[in-house]
């Protein structure tokens, strides 16, 4: 009995895997094949660029603020404090403004995605649009996933500068070190290849959100409580994705661009 | 009603010779379990409406979508407007799907959208211009009775009125075929009549061919014994021992087709379930 259920649950999980495989190449084909829905692309990027920016510049400012005071500590031991600007640049740009970025996005648009096109499931609004001769994938899909790519990108850049103000911030206001010391640190040892490390991340992580949020809110089933599950694993599911990805993502661009 | 008050049927026979808008042929479909369908066949002619009848929860909806290509069937085929639409991929069915109109068990509206929105959402699609747009929307509201509501949204609405929207969302693109899918379940008779009215208008009016999917046999028997009168503009009852002979029906039980006949055949019927559904 035991092993039949977990063969049933070996096979449901690839089924997944294969449908959303399925699903996110459908989305990304269209993008190149008319009709596009520009105006649906500009909607989008307005509820997840905009819409997410408070969160990421609160977010990125405290990370960078705890950066410098977490590292001020270690590094006076050692009497190398000038290096507290290095530290959190490299530590934002490389590494947690592209994943802190990815998380607090995922948590707000992978959700709103999943609970809206769930809802609309359910109430068969997407079997209406079919109907009436409308690709629901073009339509609703392809905007919101390449939204989250172009957006996640800007919000990470966003998110970068105001993790490295906030570093700043503690290191003047409260570690009593020089602005102009931490500025020059921080962007004299900034590399080609640290940049491209924090631009390539967001647009794995903007597909990611993008499409499992939309993956989870069009396979919904079984009602209100349906579209309850649907946002949980969205969420669930897209930031575990993104922790796990960035760690493939580093471990290729480090073989790309050897520190 | 009673076999007794079986009018017999007076009015002249639709025409037969015309290819089918609708074609099944022994169509099956079965979700994780056993047949939800099983080998269905039957035909929509021109100007003909089929009313499809069944205790809830035998596949009606479930037919209504394979109809339109919604749902897969896993055997047997479909034919929609005379193309096979049984493995035409989904791209494919798109500009027949927007030949057809339908009416779904909710109404189905965007909650997003306004009601010209909603109403116009095909039109838009297509970059129609919006003067146009506004004309046609007013026109099919009016056509339903709600043209104040051209600026309110489907949250406002109550759920009568979402059903005549879904009905003029249908209808804006003069569609070759409507489905509808229990446009009257859950509303109260006063409200149902007026939905019945409005098919029984485009029926008479537009001699489009539809299939209505319903387990309320008063809705049934209304739309075989009345007319739309266009000069009263109302419905009214045909006179005595006459009925609309372009109306015919079917009915599911269990997921098999147990009929497709007239409603003399439906009201004459020997089979058991026929019988027992009509009691």
């Amino acid at each position: 009995m035991a092993t039949i259920s977990i063969d049933r649950t070996a096979k449901q999980m690839v089924l997944a895997v294969q449908e959303y495989s399925l699903f996110a190449w459908q989305a990304m084909r269209n993008l190149f094949r008319p009709p596009i829905y520009w105006t649906d692309f500009l909607m989008q990027s307005d509820v997840i660029g905009v819409g997410s920016l408070p969160i990421v510049i609160l977010s990125g400012f405290f990370t960078g603020g705890v950066l410098a005071l977490q590292s001020a500590a270690t590094l006076s031991e050692f009497g190398a404090t000038a290096v507290t600007g290095q530290f959190v640049g490299l530590t934002m740009i490389r590494e947690l403004g592209p994943v802190l970025t990815g998380i607090m996005v995922a948590g707000r648009n992978a959700s709103s995605m999943a609970s809206e096109l769930g809802s609309m499931v359910v109430t068969e609004q997407i079997d209406a649009m079919r109907a009436l001769g409308v690709d629901p994938i073009r339509k609703l899909v392809t905007p919101r996933i390449f939204s989250s790519i172009a957006m996640l990108l800007l919000l990470t850049i966003v998110s970068d500068a105001f993790g490295i103000v906030g570093g700043a911030a503690v290191t003047v206001l409260i570690s009593h070190q020089n602005g102009t010391q931490y500025f020059n640190s921080a962007y004299e040892h900034l590399l080609f290849s640290d940049i491209i490390q924090g631009m390539v991340k967001p647009l794995f992580f903007g597909y990611l959100l993008g499409s499992i949020g939309c993956f989870y809110g069009m396979r919904t089933t079984g009602g209100t409580e349906g579209v309850g599950r649907s946002t949980i694993s969205a969420v669930v599911t897209s930031s575990v994705l993104i922790i796990a990805v960035d760690f493939l993502i580093t471990h290729v661009l480090l073989s790309i661009f050897p520190t | 009603m009673s076999q007794a008050s079986v009018p017999a049927p007076q009015s002249p026979a639709p025409p037969q010779s015309a290819s089918p808008v609708v074609d099944l042929r022994g169509v099956s479909i079965a979700f994780d379990g056993p047949p939800v369908l099983e080998d269905i066949s039957f035909s929509v002619a021109p100007a003909e409406t089929r009313i499809l009848l069944g205790p809830a929860g035998v596949g009606k909806s479930v037919l209504l979508k394979l109809i339109i290509g919604l749902l897969p069937p896993q055997a047997g085929a479909i034919h929609l407007f005379g193309e096979d639409i049984t493995h035409l991929p989904e791209e494919k069915q798109f500009p027949l799907r927007s030949r057809a109109g339908m009416v779904f068990q909710e109404g189905a509206l965007f909650d997003s959208l306004t009601v010209r929105d909603n109403v116009a959402y095909q039109l838009i699609q297509e970059r129609v211009p919006d003067e146009e747009i506004d004309s046609r929307v007013h026109e099919a509201l009016r056509f339903v009775g709600l043209e104040e509501t051209f600026e309110m949204y489907p949250v406002s609405l109550s759920g009568g009125m979402r059903r005549r929207v879904a009905i003029a969302r249908a209808l804006i693109h003069d569609p070759e075929l409507i489905l509808y899918d229990s446009p009257t379940g859950g509303l109260d008779p006063v409200t149902s009549t007026t939905i019945i009215e409005l098919i029984v208008k485009q029926r008479d009016v537009h001699s489009t061919p539809a299939l209505l999917v319903t387990h309320r046999l008063q809705d049934a028997f209304t739309m075989c014994t009345h007319r739309f009168d266009r000069d009263q503009n109302q419905m009214v009852p045909l006179p005595d021992g006459q009925i609309n002979l372009n109306t015919t029906f079917l009915m599911l039980e269990a997921g098999r087709l147990i009929l497709d006949g007239s409603l003399h055949e439906l009201l004459h019927s020997s089979n058991n379930e026929v019988r027992e559904f009509l009691e």
